[in-house]
């Protein structure tokens, strides 16, 4: 059972690069773990601290760089994250989606997003949402002009509100929004077509015995 | 019945069930397996009580973290023993039906070994909790990097979920030039579309130059589909493809390998079919690559500069490029020639195949290693790659031209074990990602071909290799 997303009025921070990768969403150093949990102290780690993080450290202790966005006071607590193009790109390793919910976001929105991390994101309860280029851009300059700039993000609905009452609409597809409205666990929805997948199995055996050496 | 392409004939025969809104539930036939994605998946199929599916389907090996020297002292690094003791012992317990362990004389990147043992077959559908998955494309297959919810689901369920990709045709055209790889054909398609050129598209490589590679070559390409944005690239079935599996440790025998290729030979796209977009490069045209920034996409020819940003008028490609070249320490303008390189590394699911060592080695015979270069690694893809290699003697090329000759391993393709660069060493990799911090924090990376980077290592600066031959 996952977290449910149904809405959430958040305090919204900007992050205003492109090509965002996972390598810096999650350094590899923390991927040893073998659990999900307890990777947001070291959420973009290489641009948030001075000093290279080891896992294990006590990372209360460590130099912050004051140049990072994500690091302002203003931002703290921030539940929605603005990006821009092809967010999450380069590995599979759902560590990213881990590292960026245990930091405490909710939200992603940007002009794109890359595929594996997009689909990662739903099976942890973190929604990925696609705008317009234009509508992201308005958000930015909006965000960065306002102190305390939030977002309301209404799921069941398809909207993001903002705080000057404009209303966007977002696209997604009916399957995942009701798998995470509902918190679904995707493999108990599987499972309910156990005997289609048997079937379509000894089917496939008879007649490509090959792959089932 | 209608023309189709490749990618409709592997997801038609494999949906089980579809959504209303077009959510198919696909089997999976292969499902490759290693240490850093896979632990919370067991962990999670134990905590629900599931069982796995079919783990026939499985086929698993200990590779990111494991080191690539000193195996007789085991793995020092706790963390990363612990995270391969832990896919041992998941092995141990359910199973699988081959499982190449830290040591084993046929462990290797998960990418390579899939491929040269035959369980990476045509018309198959092959996942792991790896990005680089599309490499298995290159045989016809529809290959899928996926996540670690998802190997938990194929592992409970033998099924991905996933929705039906739009179709995109690069085809490349034509005889390559001297020295000029399917590293450098893949790096200019990159660098003509974009990372994010091939993102919601599944990418089929065709034209007289795709077909004109060696599978090792056709590998390297579908290997950096997703460097395209694109989670899967494949190359349809040919002669090329038929061959190379013959033989293989689980390829079909007898009248199943028979049966086997009269339905493989089917597994390309019809004539006519249509795709959703084309892409066409004239591989006259290509030149030896060699990436200067922090993605694959910031990539120009070895006899070309680092571009200006001052020349870019869109604000969020022109500071993305200023940044790049700031952590990448270099100045527009500068002729890549000119760039010195630290650190050499051959190897990574990309470049680590017998071909690429054979390419890498040719440059390398009766040279040495520049006095300005401080290390080059070659780490072959696998003990069997390893093998064939010292067969060959080309470990010998190597170690004559004080170039280090290690064990198997993905090593300093991502730095998760001893093999990584200091904070503001360059690089010069066959590998697939430039990312900042990539090969250690700090590292600068610049991606090439074999033949390339073996040139860079006997110059100490990046060098055309078509000069040195
Ligand atoms: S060699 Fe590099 S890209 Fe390939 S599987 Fe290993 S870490 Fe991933």
């Amino acid at each position: 059972m996952m977290n449910p997303f149904t809405q959430l009025d958040g305090l919204v921070a900007p992050l205003d690069r492109a090509n965002v990768d996972t390598d810096a969403i999650i350094p590899k150093q923390f991927l040893k773990s073998i659990k999900r949990s307890g990777f947001g102290p070291n959420a973009f780690d290489e641009w948030r601290y001075l000093d290279v993080g080891q896992p294990g450290q006590d990372n209360s202790q460590r130099p912050l760089n004051p140049d990072f966005v994500l690091n302002q006071p203003r931002y703290q607590g921030a539940q929605i994250l603005l990006t821009r193009d092809n967010f999450g790109c380069g590995s599979s390793r759902e560590h990213a989606p881990w590292a960026l919910e245990d930091f405490g976001l909710r939200v992603l929105i940007g002009p794109s997003f890359a595929d594996i991390f997009f689909n990662n994101s739903f099976k942890n309860g973190l929604l990925p949402i696609r705008l317009d280029a234009a509508e992201v851009d308005e958000l930015f300059l909006q965000c960065e002009a306002n102190e305390g700039y939030r977002l309301a993000v209404d799921l069941a609905a398809q909207t993001v509100t903002r705080p000057d009452g404009k209303v966007i609409h977002f696209e997604v597809d009916a399957f995942r929004k009701e798998c995470l409205l509902n918190g679904w666990d995707d493999i108990g929805l599987t499972l309910r077509h156990e005997d289609k997948i048997r079937a379509f199995e000894a089917q496939r055996r008879a007649q490509h015995p090959y792959y089932f050496a | 019945m209608a023309a189709r392409t490749l990618y409709e004939k592997l997801w038609s025969s494999h949906v089980v069930h579809e959504e209303a809104d077009g959510t198919a539930l696909i089997y999976i036939d292969r499902h490759l397996v290693h240490e850093v994605t896979s632990p919370q998946a067991f962990e999670g199929l134990k905590l629900a009580g599931r069982k796995p599916w079919r783990v026939s389907s499985i086929v698993a090996t200990a590779d990111h973290n494991t080191p690539t020297d000193h195996w007789e002292r085991g793995i020092e690094d706790p963390v990363s023993r612990q995270q391969v003791e832990t896919l041992d012992a998941n092995m141990r317990e359910i199973g699988s039906l081959a499982y190449f362990p830290f040591r084993d004389a046929r462990q290797g990147i998960v990418h390579v070994i899939g491929p040269e043992n035959g369980a990476t077959l045509p018309g198959m559908t092959v996942v792991c909790g790896d990005s680089h998955t599309s490499t298995h494309g290159a045989f016809a297959c529809l290959a899928h990097g996926i996540g670690t919810s998802e190997v938990e689901h194929v592992m409970a369920t033998q099924c991905l979920l996933q929705k039906k990709s739009k179709t995109l045709l690069v085809r490349v055209d034509g005889q390559p030039g001297r020295g000029v790889s399917a590293k450098d054909i893949v790096l200019a398609i990159i660098g003509k579309i974009g990372t994010a050129g091939g993102t919601g598209y599944a990418i089929e490589f065709g034209g007289s130059a795709i077909r004109s590679l060696s599978m090792e070559g056709r590998m390297t390409v579908c290997n950096m589909a997703i460097e395209a944005g694109a989670r899967a690239g494949m190359i349809g079935v040919d002669q090329t493809t038929i061959d190379y599996l013959k033989g293989r440790a689980f390829s079909p025998k007898g009248e199943l390998w028979e049966q086997a290729v009269a339905y493989w030979r089917t597994l390309k796209s019809d004539d006519d079919a249509q795709f959703d977009k084309v892409v066409e490069l004239d591989a006259a045209d290509i030149q030896p690559q060699v990436t200067w920034g922090t993605s694959p996409e910031m990539v120009t020819t070895v006899d070309g500069r680092v571009p200006d940003p001052a020349t870019v008028a869109d604000p969020v490609r022109r500071e993305g490029m200023e940044r790049a070249l700031k952590y990448m320490g270099l100045a527009p303008n500068t002729l890549i020639t000119e760039i010195a390189v630290d650190q050499v590394f051959i190897g990574s699911c990309t470049n680590s195949r017998i071909e690429d060592l054979r390419e890498a080695a040719a440059v390398a015979k009766g040279r040495k290693k520049a006095a300005n270069v401080k290390r080059v690694l070659v780490v072959p893809g696998s003990g069997l790659v390893k093998r064939q290699a010292e067969e060959e003697g080309l470990h010998e090329i190597f170690m004559a031209a004080d170039f280090e000759w290690r064990e198997p391993g993905c090593s300093m393709c991502l730095a998760m074990n001893a093999d990584r660069l200091e904070p503001g060493e360059r690089c010069a990799s066959t590998s697939n990602r430039n990312f900042e911090g990539r090969q250690g924090a700090g590292g600068r990376t610049h991606l090439v071909s074999p033949a390339m980077a073996a040139a860079a290592a006997v110059m100490g600066h990046f060098t055309d290799v078509r000069q040195l031959s």
